[in-house]
């Protein structure tokens, strides 16, 4: 018997603008308006739309067939902004009651390695504009990229979630299979999910790469490789970003017509079947519990927080951002707080990363900079002006010097 | 193999890229017969220790007093200078120069066993033409750096116009960058095809690096220009970048290392702005003592104008400098941990000369990672892609 998990990560940052030293104290403005509306547009018409139509279309054809989603409030928002339709037709997928929604944090920030505080108002946050949008209320969670250890696991527990995702990460498994369900180290009742990151990078990663030797991947080879799980674990949870299809992987690499005879392919065999991550972890009892001391991620070769966290830059930026959190509160100002938090968000850190030499090529994809250290630089000076407007403003000289704007 | 320079005596980075090229083909066991110009006040014995250990390359050597760079009026300047007695050996002016350098290659080509001519910059391609006339070998030449890039978009005409038969005339042309190869593209149409691009590595074993020589200015922080001063280096943008770097950190110092036509404009501009207390002027350094301005250095700034390739930035990064490099030059293609700006954004130049000076873990991970990646670079590297062109053109 395999349940077969699927859940997609839905995430997009707001970029910063380029922001030179000369700008520092004189312009408080740092998104890029124009380029963030252009991805989106982009990425809507090469991946959202299409992806979202495909999926409906799946879900009304097979009943069995269910999906999840996590869908960071940055990229929310964006869709808000720039691409309305995008969601309603999430809206369309929940009716079919086959969709389940996971919680994190709205900026798919780090919050949980720098300030609980943060942390919790920004899973707050997140769990509100879910309920907002599509009516529903997360019962499982999954942190930003993935990142995960004992305390995360135990916190999240507490919190009152049934589970949380994770990467199911060959040096923390050992001999053990991610295709069954655990327990995170010291919890009693909250549930581990861990992702099968050979079969979810197949489809992720791999899928158009012609140096492969699987190449090209067909559904029914895909679906042999699942059916061997029956009689070794319970379940096959394939996590991936959402943009693989159509975006990740392009439309002409035959994504979509994969993705569209998959659920099908996998129906064939009596002892499949489909489920959220709730149902999963309602069905299964743990087998074991998991200890993962040290904290892990879905990213690179290393499988842990080094693409965000891993050189002195990055490093010291997020630590003078955090530095500067209880000030942005005390000011009061609810748009400055926005904006603080938006700076947040994972991907600025990962735009830092020096790690070109190993993982060069997916980092240089999503880098709208030429180098890390030309993103540091942009981040610092942002966040430095950030620092003097709250200097010199509490939060009513604040808002005088926004009226004589 | 005909070039224009050979270090010792040298004025750019021709020199070293021919004797690094040399020492590279050596050891993958090709025999190089390298025929060079002989300048007049040469030191002919430090010249042949230099090379002494190097039994593989023979020299031949034309006395002349051309060197690279030089353009029709300095030639004359030079000619001028020379006694009486020893004009009666040059030509009257560089064309006639250069055609006694080619007249030479006659010679030397009669005398010499050889399976390809390799031809460095316009001034040997002449002499090239005339070796394959004679033997029937093919020419690979070798571009470094067109007439456009050295004049800035001024070309004397008849120096372009050797460089377009030569590089016509070649079987096979290397460009060392694919900077270089647009340009020869697109100023003398030339077959893409035909240009292969060969980008320059550098010795990875030389003693001078890293021998740790520490900053006079102990409480402040050193940014280093070093090169020719002229145009085509655009020395003017670093003082326009000094002057701007100072209204944000004021404890530093600019080192302006080099010496040529446009060294006394950039005085001036050093004067009329007012940081003559900023700067210090090193004038013309040479050998290990451009490794210890590196050392000496916490960045090396290279805002050329136009840059074909730019040896010295990797340099900078063997000697544990990193680098601010502009987007008009070779050597950005092939290092990713650097900063590059377009030579004219002095603004952005600013920026991150600041940003160096202010961030230690900008300026730690900076020079970490680019020192890390000057290991990628040596000298059988292009060695090796040009026996593969020469293997190429040879016909077996």
């Amino acid at each position: 018997m395999v349940d077969v998990c699927f859940y997609f990560q839905v995430h997009q940052p707001w970029r910063m603008k380029k922001y030179n030293i000369f700008q520092i104290g004189n312009d408080s403005n740092y998104f890029d308006e124009q380029k963030n509306k252009e991805i989106m547009e982009k990425v809507t018409k090469k991946c959202y739309l299409p992806t979202n139509k495909l999926m409906l279309n799946l879900l009304d054809k097979h009943p069995e067939f269910k999906i999840s989603y996590s869908i960071s409030g940055t990229a929310l928002d964006q869709f808000e902004k720039y691409s309305p339709e995008v969601l309603d037709s999430f809206k369309e997928l929940t009716k079919t009651k086959q969709v389940e929604f996971l919680d994190e944090t709205y900026y798919h920030s780090l919050a949980f390695l720098y300030s609980k505080t943060e942390f919790l108002e920004q899973v707050e946050k997140h769990k509100n504009k879910i309920k907002k949008l599509f009516n529903y209320t997360p019962k499982v969670f999954r942190n930003t990229e993935l990142i995960y250890n004992n305390e995360i696991g135990q916190y999240i527990e507490r919190m009152g979630y049934k589970g949380i995702l994770a990467e199911g990460a060959d040096h923390i498994l050992n001999w053990k299979s991610p295709n069954f369900i655990y327990k995170p180290k010291g919890c009693n009742k909250t549930k581990l999910l861990l992702k099968n990151y050979k079969l979810s990078d197949d489809i992720a990663f791999r899928f158009s790469e012609r140096s492969w030797n699987e190449w090209p991947l067909t559904t029914e080879k895909f679906g042999k490789w699942a059916n061997q799980i029956n009689g070794n674990g319970v379940c096959l949870n394939l996590f991936m970003d959402y943009e693989t299809f159509g975006e990740h992987q392009w439309e002409d690499t035959g994504i979509f017509n994969f993705m569209k005879k998959l659920p099908e392919q996998m129906l064939k065999h009596p002892d499949n079947n489909f489920k959220t991550p709730s149902e999963l972890i309602d069905k299964h009892e743990a087998v074991d519990e998991l200890d993962v001391p040290n904290l892990m991620s879905w990213a690179d070769a290393e499988r842990d927080v080094s693409a965000w966290l891993g050189n002195k830059m990055q490093k010291s930026a997020i630590a003078r951002l955090y530095a500067i959190e209880d000030q942005v509160k005390k000011s009061g100002n609810p748009e400055l707080l926005d904006t603080w938090r938006k700076l947040t968000t994972s991907d600025h850190f990962y735009y830092m990363c020096t790690k070109f030499f190993s993982d060069g090529d997916v980092h240089k994809y999503f880098n709208p900079y030429d180098s890390p250290y030309d993103s540091f630089i942009n981040f610092m000076n942002i966040l430095n002006d950030m620092t003097i407007r709250l200097k010199t403003s509490d939060s009513l000289q604040f808002s005088l010097q926004k009226a004589r704007i | 193999m005909f070039g224009w320079e050979f270090p010792p005596m040298k004025s750019g980075g021709l020199g070293t890229a021919c004797y690094d090229l040399c020492r590279g083909l050596y050891k993958e066991g090709i025999e190089v017969t390298f025929v060079v110009p002989k300048l007049p006040k040469d030191s002919k014995s430090e010249f042949v220790k230099l090379m002494g250990a190097n039994q593989h390359v023979k020299f031949q050597e034309v006395d002349s007093i051309i060197t690279p760079y030089m353009n029709t009026k300095e030639y004359l300047e030079v000619y001028e200078h020379l006694d009486e007695n020893m004009k009666e050996n040059y030509g009257k002016t560089l064309f006639s120069e250069v055609h006694r350098y080619t007249k030479a290659a006659d010679l030397i080509t009669k005398r010499s066993d050889f399976d390809v001519i390799h031809v460095h910059d316009w001034m040997t391609y002449k002499a090239g033409i005339v070796a394959k006339e004679i033997s029937g070998k093919p020419i690979v030449a070798h571009i470094h750096a067109t007439e456009f890039d050295r004049t800035g978009g001024n070309p004397n005409q008849a120096i372009s116009q050797i460089e377009y038969e030569g590089l016509k005339a070649a079987d096979l042309i290397i460009a060392n960058s694919n900077y270089t190869k647009n340009n020869v593209i697109k100023v003398y149409n030339i077959n893409p095809d035909k240009i292969k691009v060969v980008h320059w590595g550098i010795d990875e074993n030389n003693p001078a690096y890293n021998t740790n020589e520490v900053s006079p200015f102990k409480d402040e922080k050193t940014v280093l220009f070093l090169g020719r001063v002229t145009l085509q280096k655009g020395p003017e943008y670093f003082v326009k970048a000094a002057e701007n770097v100072i209204k944000y950190v004021p404890n530093v110092k600019f080192i302006f290392a080099g010496s040529g036509d446009m060294f006394p404009r950039i005085v001036n501009e050093v004067a009329d702005r007012n940081l003559s207390d900023k700067f210090v002027f090193t004038g013309f350094l040479k050998g290990d003592d451009v490794h210890r301005a590196f050392q000496m250095a916490d960045l090396y700034v290279m805002p050329s104008v136009s840059e074909p390739f730019g040896l010295v930035a990797l340099e900078s990064l063997k000697n544990n400098t990193p680098i601010l490099i502009s987007k008009q030059s070779g050597v950005s293609e092939v290092v990713t941990n650097a900063f590059k700006v377009d030579f004219w954004d002095v603004e952005e130049m600013t920026n991150k000369i600041v940003s160096f000076l202010s961030y230690p873990s900008l300026s730690y991970e900076l020079k970490k990672n680019g020192f890390e990646e000057s290991k990628k670079f040596n000298l059988a590297e292009p060695a090796k892609k040009c026996i593969d062109c020469y293997n190429e053109v040879i016909e077996w």
